[in-house]
């Protein structure tokens, strides 16, 4: 009865768009697909829709054979990044036009109609103009579009990336309150997005894609806790996870002449060298610390994002608290030890402060 | 300077109105003429330089034998294929940009650009070129001098047209609607008329006003392809002036041969102001 996918791949220039992608999807729970741009979330939604034939692989749905049932009569909903609708119609008959299509009964098209655009929030806009609406009230009609169906399968492309930021927090409350009581016992929802944070906000399963290929699948929290790869760890942090060359000497761990203590969870590391990747938040300015120099300071909202530099390496820190600093500067930061992870010189995470590994 | 830039732009407008609307008046006020005021030099003003007279109108509507112009025979003509070719032309026209604009062809080297120039093509070529394989098709399958092979021909020459400017159209439509549209429950055809088409009314609007203008203005392959049985208005327009036609009823007639072209370019004007043709699409 599930949503099974094995060994999608789709190439249809140089580069694989899908690599030997395969999945389990559960009726009933919600699927992230975290990546960055072009890293085939677009082309796997677009494959579960059937608007996309894979060059290989097979795809099963309640036990039919999936590729074979041509879109329109798949069952399913798809919420665009960019906001789709119908323009020549307002919003009432765009939300209607799925059920007028299925041939549904006019009162219980009007109720239904009324229902999504309350869950929406659009109560009072059945008459407007789609021409007229903001960009955040358009996106919110094709959400109403997709619920109004009660699909069995429901896909949101990176629904909230075209919003301000405003107005994708308000959005982000709402998926959530959708997510957690509107949905239906028997449909799957899939939603894509390039933001980690959006990833662990929404807490269902995480399929981590990048270049068409599955790199990890686990919960939102499994993945924070655990990224398999280095490629997971810079994918599902925001800003990406720092990782620096360092080897361990007698119980210190080394890096660009900087000397710390081994913890615990390093201990029994076997190779001499490794990737050592520390989050922006686990780095702290202090006066006792290592001197890097400031190669760039962001303010964003409510924290402020320094790019340091020290030899070789590059980290970001993010500082919990809007501060000044011009280019050059020198600042002193200390590295908070229990919170480092270890990658192989191959990428795969030997340690974690979670206790996980993959070697 | 604004004041001299606007002074420069309403005189260049001015101008050029007068210059494109005095014709239509000289052919007006010749057309309320008679002899003796058509030979008394140039005269505008009804009443006060001429007396108005019916008599050029009239022979519009008079039968040959009581001296008319007998134009309304190759009006209806024209009318019939010009509006028939049009017809056809966007219908057709229509349906291969929109597979043009969705879909990947490829045979050989050829691909959908290819295609399309190959349509626009048609238009390359200068008439007299076209105008003996024409002839000679037309009078292989017994067309020649008949409405249905002026038909024939009048497609090629529009159809062209409606590819180039819908083609265009569609590519600006995104294909995320027609996607859409699928994934509503449209199968192709429900998605390309419920959805595609209905938001393309402007293109087809712009496309069919091209066609019936070109189709209507039209004097050569209305003149190589018929001989007696058929003539179209452009034709008879200028037999007429070769003819010993007075000038009032040929400019009568001139003036209500142009009267379909202004009436569709009113008519797409009221529709352009309404704002209707831009942002149909976001």
């Amino acid at each position: 009865m599930n949503l099974v996918a094995e060994n999608l791949s789709y190439k249809p220039d140089e580069q694989f768009h899908l690599n030997e992608v395969s999945f389990n999807f559960e009726k009933g729970n919600i699927y992230t697909i975290l990546g960055r741009t072009l890293s085939g979330k677009t082309t796997l939604l677009k494959t579960i829709a059937g608007l996309l034939t894979p060059d290989t692989g097979a795809m099963k749905f309640e036990d039919k054979d999936f590729l074979k049932v041509p879109v329109w009569e798949r069952n399913i909903a798809m919420v665009y990044q960019q906001f789709i609708n119908y323009p020549h119609l307002n919003v009432f008959e765009n939300v209607a036009f799925p059920l007028k299509q299925r041939k549904v009964d006019d009162q219980l098209i009007s109720d239904e109609v009324t229902k999504s655009l309350k869950s929406v929030g659009l109560e009072g806009y059945e008459n407007r103009k789609i021409q007229e609406l903001s960009g955040g009230q358009q996106q919110r009609v094709s959400l109403a579009r997709s619920l109004v169906k009660n699909a069995k399968i429901l896909l949101l492309d990176e629904p909230l990336v075209n919003l301000d930021y405003k107005l994708r927090e308000q959005l982000r409350e709402e998926f959530k309150n959708i997510f957690s009581q509107g949905l239906s016992e028997d449909s799957i929802v899939v939603f894509s997005t390039t933001d980690p944070r959006e990833a662990m906000e929404i807490n269902g399963e995480v399929i981590v894609l990048d270049e068409g290929k599955v790199l990890q699948v686990g919960s939102a929290k499994e993945i924070f806790e655990n990224p398999k790869t280095l490629k997971v760890a810079e994918i599902s942090n925001d800003p990406p996870m720092n990782i620096l060359k360092a080897s361990i000497e007698t119980n210190k761990i080394k890096f660009e002449e900087i000397e710390v203590e081994l913890p615990n969870h390093l201990s029994n590391l076997k190779e001499k060298n490794f990737n050592l990747g520390i989050r922006a938040s686990d780095i702290k300015l202090s006066d006792s610390g290592f001197e890097f120099k400031v190669e760039l300071a962001e303010i964003s909202g409510s924290e402020t994002l320094l790019h340091l530099k020290r030899g070789n390496s590059r980290i970001i820190v993010s500082i919990e608290e809007v501060l000044n600093f011009n280019i050059h500067d020198k600042v002193k930061i200390n590295f908070n030890i229990s919170k480092v992870y270890a990658f192989n010189e191959n990428g795969v995470l030997s340690s974690s402060p979670f206790g996980g590994s993959y070697v | 300077m604004g004041k001299l830039y606007k002074f420069l732009k309403y005189f260049f407008i001015t101008f050029w109105a007068v210059f494109v609307v005095a014709p239509f008046l000289w052919a007006l006020t010749t057309s309320f003429k008679d002899f003796n005021s058509v030979n008394g030099g140039a005269t505008y003003i009804p009443w006060v330089d001429f007396e108005p007279k019916l008599e050029g109108w009239r022979v519009l509507i008079k039968s040959p034998a009581n001296g008319g112009v007998d134009i309304i025979e190759p009006y209806f003509n024209s009318l019939f294929v010009t509006c028939t070719a049009s017809l056809i032309s966007i219908v057709l026209g229509t349906l291969s940009a929109y597979a043009l604009s969705r879909f990947t062809f490829k045979a050989g080297f050829v691909k959908n650009n290819d295609i399309t120039f190959f349509f626009i093509s048609q238009r390359i070529m200068p008439p007299i070129v076209l105008s003996i394989p024409f002839f000679l098709f037309l009078g292989a399958i017994n067309l020649l001098d008949s409405l249905i092979g002026l038909i024939v021909v009048y497609i090629v020459l529009l159809m062209p047209i409606a590819v180039w400017i819908m083609v265009d159209f569609f590519n600006k439509v995104p294909r995320e609607i027609d996607e859409t549209a699928l994934i509503d429950g449209c199968n192709p055809y429900q998605a390309f008329f419920k959805v595609v088409l209905p938001n393309s009314i402007p293109g087809l609007i712009v496309a069919g006003m091209f066609c019936i203008i070109f189709g209507w203005i039209d004097f050569f392959f209305a003149f190589i392809l018929t001989f007696t049985e058929v003539q179209l208005l452009p034709v008879k327009i200028v037999a007429l002036n070769s003819s010993i036609t007075p000038w009032w009823s040929l400019s009568a007639s001139a003036l209500v041969s142009v009267a379909p072209l202004i009436i569709v370019a009113f008519i797409v004007e009221r529709y352009l102001s309404k704002g209707n043709l831009s942002g149909a699409i976001k």
